[in-house]
C-alpha cells in the first residue's frame, strides 16, 4: 500500500513583497529580493507553495561600535565607522542578500547627527552596493520623525524597507514610505494583538498590505526566544488561516540579540566548560536564527558572517531535502 | 464563520417583483450590498410563487454574475432548478438543500457528486423535524451516510439542524444547539454545520436581537456557517466578536475594522 502524506488545507497565504528596485523600475539596485508568498508552514513545500527562500540581511551601523566582542571586530574592524565600505564588504565578501543600515548616530544620546547627514550616509551606502536596503531609524520617536522625510527622499524609488512603525508612532514613516515608494516595517513588543493593530493603523494611512513587513521585538536563544517563536508561529498560522492583517512577511533581528547573551560574550577563562568563545558565540547567533527560520521568518538581520553562512547552508539543505523527497 | 447572504429571495416583495418582471437593478443592488457587508456566499431563491422556476433561476444567476463573482448558494426544493443554477454558477456553489428523506437524497446527492460542490442537508425526514437533538443527529447521520455512498466527502455536507421560530417552538432552540455540537462527531473529517438563522426570530418583535443572540450561542457550539442578513450591522458585529471570543481570530483593538478590511 502506498503512503499518502497527510496535508493540511490552508485558506490563506503570506503576501509576496519585493524589496529593491532596478533601473527599469525607477531605482538603481542591481538585484532585488522577493520574500513571502508561503502557502504553508516553513519548509513544508510538499504541502503548499514556498516560492521564496528566507533571506539574510547584514546589519551595518553608521557609528563605529565600541563594545563588540572580538569575533565581530575581526570580521568588521577594518570598516568600522565607514558604513559604505562596511556594506560593500558584507556584499562582496559575505554574499549579503540585503543590507540593514541602522542610523544609530542620529540618536540624541549618540551624536545626534542631522537628517542631512543621515541622508548622505544612505546615499553613500546605496552607491556602494547594488543589493536592496533596509533602513532603520535611531529608535527615538521624535528624532526619527525628523529624520524620515529627508532620509526616505534620499532613497526615493529604491523600494527600501523603512523601520519601524510602532503603535504610537507610525504616521510620518508611513507617509514617507508612500511618497517615496518604500516598504514599511511594522513593529510590536512581542505582542500579536499590537502587531495586528499597527498593521491596521498603517494600512488606514493608505499603505498597501503588500508594502508591509512585520517585526516582533525578538529575544535570543536562552533569553525569551520561545516567546518570540510562539508569537511568530501563531502569526503565520493566522496568515494561513486567512487573516489579511497578519499576512505580511516577517523579519527578525538576530545579531544584536544573540551577541548580547552572556554565552556569546563570556571569555573562555571565565567559562572554560562552555568551550571556545569564538565557536560558541557564532553558534549562539546561528541557532537563534535557525529557530526563527522555523517560526516562519522571511528576513533575518544578522551580524557575524560565519553565523550567516551556517544559516544559509541550513536553508539550502532544507530546500535540497524537499526536492530529493519529491 | 461563513456568511451566506439571504437577501436575494423571491419571498421578499421587492425581489419577487424584480424576478417576475426581469428587472435587474434590485437584484444587482442586493448582491453588491451583501458582498460589501461581508457575505461569503449569496443565496439565490426564486421564491415559491414563480411559475417557471428553472428559467427564473437561470436569469437570477446570470443577473447576479453581472455584479459579482462571489460564490452562490442555489436554493430550491426542486432538483431541476438546482441543476439549472449550478450549470451557470459553477462548482464553487452550494446546493441548498436536501433533507434526510430517501427520495430527496437519491435525487440531490448525485448532483453534489457530479458538481463536486457542498450540499446543505436539513435534518428533516419522512416524519418531519425531530423534536430533540438526538433525533436531528440521527437524520444528519443518514445524510452523511448517503453522501459517502455517493462519493461526496463528508466535509462537503453542511448539516442544517433546522431552527424553528422561537414564538412557536421554544423547546427546540436548546436542542438545535446540542445538535450542532453532536453533528461534529459524526465523521472525520466532520460535516460542517449551518443554520437558516432568521427563522428563529419569525414573528417576534425584536428580530435583530433574537437573531444575533442566537447566532452567538450557536457559534459557541461550533457553528460553521449561517444563512443570514449581512446588512444587519449589529448581527455582523456580534458574529465577529463571538468568533474572537472563541479564539478563532486574533484580537486587536480595531478587530471589527480588521475583519472588514
Amino acid at each position: 500500500m502506498s503512503f499518502e502524506m497527510p496535508k493540511e488545507k490552508w485558506r490563506g497565504a503570506v503576501n509576496q513583497v519585493k524589496i529593491g528596485a532596478t533601473a527599469a523600475e525607477g531605482g538603481t539596485r542591481s538585484s532585488t529580493v522577493t520574500v513571502g508568498g508561503e502557502a504553508t508552514l516553513p519548509f513544508l513545500d510538499f504541502e503548499g507553495d514556498t516560492p521564496n527562500r528566507p533571506v539574510i540581511a547584514f546589519e551595518v551601523l553608521d557609528l563605529a561600535p565600541t563594545d563588540w566582542p572580538e569575533p565581530l571586530v575581526e570580521a568588521y574592524g577594518d570598516v568600522f565607522g565607514d558604513p559604505a565600505a562596511w556594506a560593500q564588504k558584507c556584499v562582496e565578501q559575505y554574499e549579503a542578500d540585503l543590507i540593514c543600515l541602522r542610523l544609530q548616530s542620529a540618536h540624541p544620546d549618540r551624536g545626534d547627527s542631522s537628517p542631512a547627514q543621515c541622508a548622505e550616509t544612505v546615499k553613500k551606502v546605496l552607491q556602494a552596493v547594488g543589493v536592496p536596503l533596509i533602513i532603520w531609524g535611531c529608535g527615538d520617536n521624535e528624532k526619527d520623525n525628523n529624520l524620515w522625510p529627508e532620509v526616505s527622499q534620499a532613497a526615493a524609488r529604491e523600494r527600501c524597507c523603512l523601520g519601524s512603525a510602532v503603535q504610537d508612532n507610525y504616521k510620518t514613516i508611513s507617509a514617507c514610505a508612500m511618497a517615496d515608494g518604500h516598504v514599511v516595517i511594522t513593529e510590536a513588543p512581542l505582542d500579536i494583538n499590537i502587531q495586528k493593530q499597527v498593521n491596521i493603523l498603517v494600512t488606514e494611512m493608505g499603505v498597501k498590505p503588500e508594502d508591509i513587513i512585520m517585526y516582533q521585538v525578538t529575544g535570543a536563544l536562552g533569553y525569551g526566544v520561545e516567546y518570540a517563536y510562539t508569537i511568530m508561529e501563531r502569526t503565520r498560522l493566522a496568515a494561513l488561516g486567512g487573516d489579511k492583517m497578519l499576512s505580511m512577511p516577517m523579519l527578525a533581528i538576530v545579531g544584536s540579540e544573540a551577541w548580547r547573551a552572556k554565552e556569546a560574550r563570556l571569555p573562555e577563562e571565565e567559562s572554560p566548560q562552555w568551550g571556545r568563545r569564538y565557536d560558541r558565540a557564532i553558534l549562539w547567533e546561528a541557532m537563534t536564527a535557525e529557530l526563527f527560520l522555523h517560526a516562519g521568518t522571511d528576513i533575518l538581520v544578522m551580524w557575524h558572517p560565519e553565523a550567516a553562512r551556517l544559516v544559509k547552508e541550513s536553508v539550502l539543505s532544507y530546500s535540497a531535502a524537499s526536492t530529493e523527497s519529491e | 464563520m461563513i456568511v451566506i447572504g439571504e437577501r436575494i429571495n423571491g419571498m421578499f416583495k421587492r425581489i419577487g417583483e424584480a424576478i417576475a418582471t426581469r428587472d435587474e437593478a434590485p437584484i444587482i443592488e442586493a448582491a453588491q450590498a451583501q458582498v460589501e457587508k461581508g457575505a461569503n456566499y449569496l443565496d439565490l431563491n426564486v421564491g415559491p410563487a414563480s411559475d417557471e422556476p428553472v428559467a427564473a433561476m437561470q436569469w437570477l444567476v446570470e443577473t447576479v454574475r453581472k455584479a459579482t463573482d462571489t460564490p452562490l448558494s442555489i436554493d430550491s426544493p426542486k432538483p431541476d432548478v438546482i441543476r439549472a443554477g449550478l450549470d451557470i454558477a459553477g462548482s464553487n456553489s452550494i446546493i441548498n438543500s436536501t433533507t434526510g428523506e430517501a427520495q430527496r437524497l437519491a435525487a440531490l446527492m448525485p448532483l453534489a457528486a457530479e458538481y463536486g460542490c457542498p450540499i446543505i442537508g436539513l435534518t428533516i425526514d419522512e416524519n418531519g423535524v425531530p423534536r430533540d437533538a438526538p433525533g436531528r443527529t440521527e437524520v444528519a447521520l443518514k445524510i452523511v451516510a448517503s453522501a459517502m455512498e455517493h462519493g461526496v466527502p463528508p466535509d462537503n455536507v453542511w448539516i442544517d439542524p433546522v431552527i424553528l421560530p422561537i414564538s412557536c417552538t421554544q423547546n427546540h432552540q436548546p436542542e438545535v444547539l446540542k445538535a450542532i455540537a453532536e453533528c461534529k462527531l459524526l465523521s472525520d473529517p466532520s460535516p460542517k454545520t449551518v443554520l437558516g438563522l432568521s427563522n428563529v426570530s419569525q414573528g417576534t418583535r425584536y428580530r435583530s436581537l433574537v437573531n444575533r443572540t442566537y447566532l452567538v450561542m450557536a457559534i459557541a457550539y461550533g457553528l460553521d456557517a449561517a444563512i443570514m442578513d449581512p446588512l444587519d450591522d449589529d448581527l455582523m458585529d456580534a458574529m465577529i466578536t463571538a468568533e474572537l471570543l472563541m479564539n478563532k481570530t486574533v484580537y486587536c483593538d480595531d478587530f471589527l475594522k480588521a475583519y472588514r478590511t
